[in-house]
């Protein structure tokens, strides 16, 4: 194998892998935040992906405009679930909170079913998306690049956003130790509720962006879930450079074991993170939480 | 009545649990034309018992349940298609051994982990199992699955019925009646005490001395084995094994059947899987996906107010009932 043949396999599962970090570092916050099993999220990104083909195929908006469209109507949607649905769950037994995700994953599945319809909705890219871009040793789907170059961006600014704000401060403090926070003053509650709107928006751009990459049909949520749940785990709960680094990581995994073994590809990426987890049940990147 | 007097006494037969017993032989009779719903109904009862001893007894939230059903169906499945052995009753051993064996070997790992590492745990294996059946083709059918299995007759006596489905239901009422005394004598056992309190309260139960982990190991070996037949019975009725049977839809499916009839008590399972069934059959043929969104909704509702389910209303309304004809005096 040669060098540019590596470095586009490498850049293929990037791009994968960064979908999967947009998508799932909203999930890694929210359930190290709250310790919320919320296998919805999944569904989340889903009502994105068809928010943002609907707003280009149907009112004919610009690919950018589309997916901020697509994170503030699913980040309102999620918020109002939030105060309707999971805060009374917040103290709930895991099985509760298991019930009333799975529950609004099927109902979100059918909804779209009903609504839309059951086949696979295609993306149509822009012009300037489309097509090859020379990067001087070799052509690569312009794409791709773009979708690596938006996700690192977005980890940039997420790192930024959680280091050096108070908000950040205050997200990275509940994490670490809840009962302290609140202590201290800080409305874990409220902040909580904002954290899950910004995850879920998020969730619905890796949605809009990955739709052209995973598809998108009323079965992504159940699709997908093993894979963003294993990010998150393999990642660590509440650390957004783990998940980033955990992403990347599955997405060439599963890009590579894809092209070499058909068959059998994602066989591997479970028996990888199954082992993973055994060894460090806080997952790969994770602290021992307190 | 004394608490220990209570307790003494619980594990004792009462007089309405011979009502669902009657009332089965009592479909077999009624209905039969519809015996081969009636036995999708029994097979469905015995898994959803089984996910009863981990999930409502042990306390252990898993979503990977279908990976035992999944394991006897092609345990079966494979030795009819490949060994030629189609006696059905040796053939239900065989996949409860390993089932069994599957959990076994899966809950002395899993269960080091608890909470989010252990759900995904259990979600991995499964897929790991579903996407190893998918890649064995040349043993497992890969996606098509086996069609088309044949079963030889029980004990050499009774050969399954094609059409009416007599055999196939009164063998999966024994195999049920079996299987549920099997639960029944755990779950009332000084063992299935201990299960509860770890349950309840893992911490006491550590502090106390109790073997917290092989109790857990057990729990999830004996409930993997009835999955197993459970499965084992399902491909055996219908004479095919696919990838169906170890999906997170299967998983899904027989824990929203649990939690809907009402979890940790033994008739839980009896009541979701036939309300559920009875609805599904009604309901899923003419309007699928709006039986999905039901099914959803539903789920969110019982999450959100009815956390013992079906049998748990019932209870709460007999205890109303009971207050309101004991307070005026």
């Amino acid at each position: 194998m040669d060098l540019s043949s590596l470095i586009s396999i490498l850049l293929g599962g990037m791009a994968a892998g960064m979908v999967l970090f947009i998508v799932s570092v909203g999930l890694s916050v929210t359930m190290g935040l709250m310790g919320f099993v919320n296998l919805a999220h999944g569904a989340f990104a889903m009502l994105g992906g068809y928010a943002v083909v609907f707003a280009m195929n149907h009112w004919g908006l610009p690919f950018p405009a589309a997916l901020a469209l697509g994170f503030v109507a699913v980040a309102a949607v999620s918020l109002v679930l939030e105060r309707l649905l999971y805060a009374p769950l917040y103290r709930a037994t895991e099985l509760d909170q298991v019930l009333l995700t799975i529950g609004l994953t099927f109902a979100i599945t059918a909804a779209v079913t009903l609504g839309v319809g059951p086949e696979t909705q295609t993306v149509v890219l822009p012009e300037w998306l489309s097509g090859q871009t020379d990067l001087g040793f070799l052509q690569y789907r312009t794409y791709s690049l773009v979708v690596i170059v938006a996700g690192c961006a977005l980890m940039l600014a997420l790192w930024l956003g959680f280091e050096r704000t108070r908000i950040g401060a205050r997200i990275r403090a509940a994490v670490d130790n809840r009962r302290m926070a609140q202590s201290m003053g800080v409305d874990v509650a409220r902040l909580f509720s904002l954290t899950f709107a910004l995850g879920s928006g998020l969730a619905a751009v890796g949605g809009g962006l990955g739709a052209e990459i995973l598809g998108l049909d009323p079965q992504y949520p159940l699709r997908y879930l093993a894979y963003f749940l294993i990010v998150v785990a393999v990642g660590g709960l509440g650390r957004i450079s783990g998940v980033f680094f955990a992403a990347i990581l599955i997405g060439i995994l599963d890009f590579v074991l894809k092209i070499n073994f058909p068959k059998g590809g994602t066989l591997f990426i479970y028996a990888l993170a199954l082992v993973l987890l055994l060894a460090r049940p806080q997952g790969l990147f994770g602290r021992r939480s307190a | 009545m004394s608490a220990a007097a209570e307790l003494a006494r619980r594990h004792r037969w009462r007089w309405w649990e011979a009502l669902p017993w009657l009332a089965a032989l009592g479909y077999f009779f009624a209905f039969p034309n519809y015996l081969a719903f009636g036995t999708q109904v029994l097979v469905t009862i015995l898994f959803a018992l089984s996910l009863d001893l981990v999930l409502g007894y042990a306390g252990i939230v898993t979503l990977g349940h279908a990976a035992f059903f999944g394991a006897g169906a092609y345990t079966v499945g494979m030795m009819a298609l490949h060994l030629g052995w189609n006696e059905p009753l040796s053939g239900l051993a065989a996949a409860a051994l390993v089932a069994g064996a599957t959990g076994l070997a899966s809950g002395l790992v899993l269960l080091r982990t608890q909470g989010l590492a252990l759900l995904m745990l259990t979600l991995c294996t499964m897929a790991l199992l579903e996407q190893a059946a998918n890649m064995g083709a040349a043993w497992t059918g890969g996606f098509d699955g086996m069609p088309g299995l044949s079963f030889g007759r029980i004990l050499g006596l009774f050969g399954f019925d094609v059409l009416y489905y007599r055999s196939q239901y009164l063998y999966a009422l024994a195999l049920l009646f079996a299987c549920f005394l099997i639960v029944r004598t755990l779950v009332y056992s000084s063992f299935g005490q201990s299960l509860t309190g770890i349950r309840e309260n893992l911490l006491r139960m550590h502090a106390v001395g109790a073997p917290v982990r092989t109790r857990q190991v057990i729990a999830y070996t004996v409930s993997a084995a009835l999955a197993g037949v459970a499965g084992a019975l399902f491909a055996q009725a219908n004479g095919y094994v696919n990838l169906a049977v170890l999906g997170l839809d299967r998983s899904a499916g027989v824990m929203i059947v649990l939690i809907l009839g009402g979890y940790g008590r033994l008739y839980g399972a009896f009541v979701g899987a036939i309300a559920y069934m009875a609805l599904e059959h009604v309901l899923a043929t003419a309007y699928p996906t709006a039986w999905q969104l039901g099914v959803g909704l539903t789920l969110v509702a019982v999450a959100l107010f009815a956390r013992n389910g079906l049998i748990g209303i019932v209870d709460a309304l007999r205890r109303l009932a009971g207050r309101a004809a004991g307070s005026p005096r």
